[in-house]
């Protein structure tokens, strides 16, 4: 295992979330409903965010390594074992070898994940491989990834997660109330288990994918915040359809909209399907363009991902060498 | 030196430089002196040599020439020598050119986009995501005309010898929406591109010369404009094409003025940006950065005039002074660039102007606060709020980076505000609420409305103005039009008048109403007909109106400026109702014109031979004539349908045809009757107002036509009919800024004077010199041409998506 380095070596931003947390408004059904998202020009601004944007050389690298520190490190599957959970810890404490790191010029302590997002069962083996590191532990629940176990088991599932020392908790809604447009009931949702979370921060899944228009994704993600969401969360990464850049745009214009009517920073958290380092980018991109440079920071926005580190960790050694990298020589997470 | 590190904790873009090595190469490191293309070769001739700079950093390019008049004479005969072998071709073969520039556009599309982007000073981005892609698939779309030219516009040919003139703001893809029809169409074409920006048309031309295009079928002569002053009024071009300001384009039409050559402008704009409380504000905000600060605002249908519904004025403006706080000014050649330079210092000097003058007129000037580069010609987005309608500010074309904002209460108020502008290029339109948007979208005046989206181009839907923004279209079908004219095979020689000719002194007499009437019945008055009324003419004179044998027949009213006036104003009283109703009423109408006039058939063929000294048979013949036209414009009224054009982006494009509004006819001599109202239910069955000049030698049968129309439900104003000296009232008409087109059936001198009049408000002007009308005995071509005539296209972009 590898020894944390010295809590005074690391940046201030290295904090797992913000300190300040979300402590939400009233549910504003009327602002709910007045939400609108123009799906095309949402599109076509999707599109040329990354044509009107490029990141070269020195800044490449940098971004990239920024992007490994965004990274909710995760294993989501149903053979996951301590083993595997252990090694996945010894990845996220060291994401980037550190011959690459040293010739990049930057030390080794600054560049870890934000955290690693593991099933509930594995909270333990996590939160024993991370010990001393720094890096939260992350745990889905309230019936991940469908959501419909009964209410009060799924409170419970939190308290339990956050017994096991989760200190982030990514829960899921329940689709079909918005679906229904029944935001009241998802607002008296999302703030129960934001309650059952405690100290421990809230990231709420909404399950894009299954949300039919991204009006519906702005609805759902504006009512989560009300309710006290520290994060708006894509997707589970379950669903066909997960995090796309036109859905983080509607989510991301949502995040500004609640900083603008309350001044309370939400995270945005990418998950799904993002695999390359050129999508990090894109996303980066988008958070930089819609809410700015606090926002790019893993207090404020993650992207939660099993493979994309290993496509970083090849671009990065490129950088280093100036050799195409393979993906062999880099350890598996 | 940026560090790894340093971006890694502080996460800004950092340059990315798009390299100029290969366009170096091309430019020869900026020591390359160009000539013109003519004929297949490259000649320096005898004019000035001047050089053209990267606005960005004021390097040299290249060196090339102001053409002079002999480069022209030399360019156009290449043009003229080249042109019958390039019509026989045929249409495939044409295709194949077409395609190939198409494609060598695409293989050299990098090399492309940076000259430009040097030459121009436009963001790499645009060159390469816009400006290049949208010029190759220009040559695609009309390499599909050419192929199927000879199925698709049956009875048509080439015009001749085309000449175009293109500005410094898009330079190759305005080449290529010039150049791509002209030749599919099969004409040879002179161009000549903006003194700003000539090098792109150069590769173009040097392109073109590698893959085998014929000598001659595409000449380029650089220069200024004196260059393209001597290619307007060279008299062996048949047709000029023209982008650029409205200031040059008033120029071209009077200096065509009368000599027959077609003629399409395409000119400037102060576009609206109409923003509903019920839009996404957030994609109305960047509607805006692609509306107005798309190539530093120098385009001609830029979205500068932004009406925001009063009650989110506050919230948008918000939103969009933080989003400018975004937007990066700097090098074009820089890919994360969204601004580059203006294009030359005088045009910098220019936009400073309005905005001095804005902040003089009590208007709120904002700039974000990014820096700008201070070397090279740069200036920053910027948002101009509380002017006075009346500044300068908000009623010209600024042709910069600069946004005038006003406020409306109503969807009312948001027409009437987008339509209180001398142009009609384009309008943008922001709402989620479809009803609303499919409302507003008809009302406004400009050849182009895009719902929930901006500046959106494509080859296959056609662009061009209403009101001083220009005619004529560019892309798809109906730009095709713009380069063929009726063949020589379809267009009748010009029919004489019925009969021939009358004895001297016959016709309307020169002298007041002293001749000898008949008097061998009671005395028949014959009026003007304006606004539904029977007037008295003004001045109060009368014409004599001879019969065949110079006997003195009737007196008809003799019409003057004010009685034009009157008529014009009743006129556009009637137009928007008119245009409102629907295609089923209008065709009942005119149905019922038909009926009322075969009731009177032989009332009107005994008139008909009074007057005009027809045979019994041929009178008949035109009375006939006369009522089928009212029936074939009934039938046209409902069937002359818009088209969806297949665009390559998720949304629906629709083509309207609209009514062009009022329409003055002015009526030849040949078939009196048939023609004055064949030309007027042509016009009225596609939503148009007329104010028709009836025959100066026989003004009976349109006058008469009173009492017909009158008792058809017309509703008064739609129709108004004048009669006397064209001389006295036809330059009047053609000269009314309310007045948005000319027929001109009689094709004589005064037909060029009147489209010299016409520049003030660049209104339409039809003069039928091939004589494509014979209304005896109307083709169906001839209707086709009537219906074209009678309406503009207007194209509705409507994305879509949940």
């Amino acid at each position: 295992m590898t020894v944390a380095a010295p809590a005074s070596a690391r940046p201030a931003r290295r904090a797992p979330t913000s300190s300040l947390r979300n402590p939400g408004v009233p549910l504003d059904l009327d602002g709910v409903r007045r939400v609108r998202v123009n799906r095309a020009a949402a599109d076509h601004r999707a599109a040329t965010l990354t044509t009107r944007r490029s990141v070269k050389r020195e800044w490449q690298a940098g971004w990239l390594l920024r992007a490994v520190t965004l990274i909710d490190l995760t294993t989501l599957a149903g053979d996951d074992t301590p083993g595997r959970v252990r090694r996945l810890c010894g990845k996220a404490r060291r994401p980037v070898r550190h011959d690459i790191l040293g010739a990049l010029g930057v030390p080794a302590p600054e560049v870890t994940v934000a955290a690693a997002c593991v099933y509930h069962g594995l909270a333990p083996a996590a939160r024993a491989a991370l010990d001393g590191s720094g890096i939260p532990v992350a745990v889905v629940s309230t019936g991940f990834p469908a959501g419909l176990s009964p209410f009060a088991t799924r409170l419970r599932e939190i308290e339990e997660s956050v017994a096991a020392g989760a200190e982030e908790v990514d829960i899921v809604i329940t689709r079909g109330l918005a679906l229904r447009g029944d935001w009241e009931r998802l607002y008296d949702e999302v703030a129960a288990f934001r309650d059952a979370c405690g100290d421990a921060h809230i990231k709420v899944i909404l399950g894009t994918g299954e949300l039919g228009t991204l009006a519906n994704v702005a609805r759902a993600a504006t009512v989560a915040m009300m309710a006290g969401a520290d994060f708006v969360k894509t997707s589970t990464g379950k669903e066909k359809v997960n995090a796309t850049l036109p859905v983080g745009l509607a989510m991301a214009r949502a995040v500004r909209d609640y900083f603008r009517a309350t001044g309370v920073r939400v995270g945005l958290k990418a998950a799904g399907g993002i695999g390359t380092a050129k999508d990090a980018l894109a996303w980066m991109i988008l958070v930089k363009e819609e809410l700015g440079d606090a926002w790019l920071d893993p207090g404020l926005f993650r992207i939660g991902a099993s493979s994309l580190l290993a496509d970083i960790e090849r671009q990065l050694e490129h950088h280093a060498t100036g050799r195409y990298s393979a993906f062999h020589r880099h350890p598996v997470g | 030196m940026t560090s790894v590190r340093d971006a890694f904790v502080r996460p800004d873009y950092g340059p990315a430089p798009e390299s100029p090595a290969t366009a170096d190469e091309w430019l020869r490191g900026g020591e390359r002196a160009f000539g013109h293309y003519v004929a297949g070769r490259w000649a320096d001739g005898e004019g000035a040599v001047h050089r053209t700079r990267c606005p960005a950093d004021g390097r040299p390019l290249a060196s090339f020439r102001y053409g002079t008049g002999d480069d022209v004479d030399r360019a156009v005969a290449a043009a003229h020598a080249a042109l019958p072998g390039w019509r026989k071709i045929g249409g495939h073969a044409r295709a194949r050119h077409l395609y190939r520039l198409a494609r060598q556009i695409q293989k050299r599309s990098r090399l492309f986009a940076v000259v430009e982007s040097l030459d121009n000073g436009k963001a790499i981005r645009e060159a390469r995501d816009l400006d290049i892609p949208l010029a190759a698939r220009h040559f695609y779309h009309h390499a599909g005309w050419a192929q199927l030219i000879d199925d698709e516009f049956p009875g048509c040919e080439p015009v001749g010898v085309v000449g175009q003139i293109i500005p410094w703001n898009f330079p190759l893809l305005m080449l290529a929406w010039k150049v791509a029809p002209a030749l599919a169409a099969g004409n040879t074409v002179v161009l000549k591109p903006a003194e700003y920006t000539p090098l792109s048309a150069l590769l173009f031309a040097e392109l073109a010369d590698e893959t085998g295009l014929p000598p001659g079928v595409l000449n380029i002569v650089t220069g200024d404009g004196a260059t393209g002053a001597a290619l307007v009024r060279h008299p062996d071009v048949a047709k000029i094409a023209f982008t650029g300001s409205t200031e040059v384009g008033r120029e071209i039409r009077r200096a065509t003025a009368g000599t027959g050559k077609h003629l399409s402008l395409e000119l400037g704009g102060k576009s609206p940006f109409v923003v509903f409380e019920t839009a996404d504000l957030d994609a109305a905000v960047e509607g805006v950065v692609d509306g107005v600060w798309l190539n530093q605002g120098q385009v001609c249908c830029a979205g500068s005039r932004l009406l925001v519904q009063e009650s989110v004025e506050e919230d948008l403006l918000d939103r969009l002074r933080a989003r400018m706080e975004r937007i990066r000014v700097g090098h074009p050649l820089d890919k994360s660039i969204d601004m580059g330079a203006i294009v030359d210092g005088s045009q910098m000097d220019r936009i400073q102007g309005f905005l001095t003058a804005g902040e003089d007129d009590g208007a709120v000037i904002w700039q974000p606060s990014r820096a700008v580069p201070e070397e090279g010609f740069f200036l920053p987005p910027t948002l101009c709020t509380g002017a006075p309608a009346s500044s300068p500010i908000v009623t010209d074309e600024i042709f910069g980076p600069v946004l005038v904002s006003l406020t409306f209460r109503t969807p009312a108020e948001a027409v009437a505000l987008a339509n209180d502008t001398r142009y009609g290029l384009a309008a943008s339109i922001w709402t989620e609420d479809l009803s609303l948007a499919l409302d507003v979208a008809p009302a406004i005046k400009a050849g182009t409305v895009w719902v929930n989206c901006t500046n959106r181009f494509d080859a296959a839907s056609g662009f061009g103005g209403y009101r001083e923004s220009g005619f004529g279209r560019e892309g798809g079908r109906e730009g095709m039009w713009e380069y063929l004219k009726p063949a020589a095979s379809v267009a009748g020689t010009r029919p004489a008048a019925t009969p021939d000719p009358v004895p001297a002194g016959g016709g309307s007499s020169g002298s007041d109403s002293s001749g000898t009437a008949p008097r061998d019945r009671i005395d028949r008055t014959r009026k003007l007909w304006i606004g539904g009324r029977q007037m008295r003419p003004d001045g109060g004179y009368s014409l004599t109106v001879r019969d065949a044998s110079g006997t003195a027949l009737a007196e008809v009213p003799r019409g003057n400026r004010k009685d034009v006036r009157n008529a014009v104003e009743a006129a556009a009283g009637a137009r928007r109702s008119w245009a409102a109703t629907t295609a089923y009423l209008r065709s009942q109408i005119l149905y019922y014109v038909a009926e009322n006039l075969a009731v009177r058939a032989d009332e009107f063929a005994a008139a008909l031979q009074r007057a005009t000294g027809a045979t019994p048979a041929a009178a008949s013949a035109e009375v006939d004539a006369a009522v089928r036209a009212a029936f074939t414009f009934a039938a046209w009224a409902d069937k002359h349908d818009g088209s969806v054009h297949s665009t390559p982006f998720r949304n629906v494009t629709f083509a309207m045809n609209e009514p062009v509004g009022t329409v003055a006819i002015r009526c030849g001599d040949a078939a009196p009757l048939a023609g004055s109202l064949g030309a007027i239910v042509a016009a009225l069955s596609q939503g148009n107002v007329a104010v028709v000049v009836a025959s100066e030698r026989f003004p009976i049968p349109a006058l008469d036509l009173v009492q017909v129309l009158e008792t058809s439900d017309i509703p008064p104003g739609t129709v108004n009919i004048l009669s006397g000296r064209h001389g006295e009232v036809y330059p009047t008409l053609a000269a009314h800024d309310d007045v948005d087109q000319l027929w001109d059936f009689v094709a004589d001198g005064l037909s060029g004077e009147a489209e010299r009049l016409s520049a003030g408000n660049l209104k339409r002007v039809w003069v039928d010199r091939e004589g494509a009308i014979d209304w005896r005995s109307p083709t169906a071509h001839a209707s086709e041409t009537l219906l074209r005539k009678a309406t503009r296209v207007k194209n509705i972009w409507v994305p879509y998506g949940v």
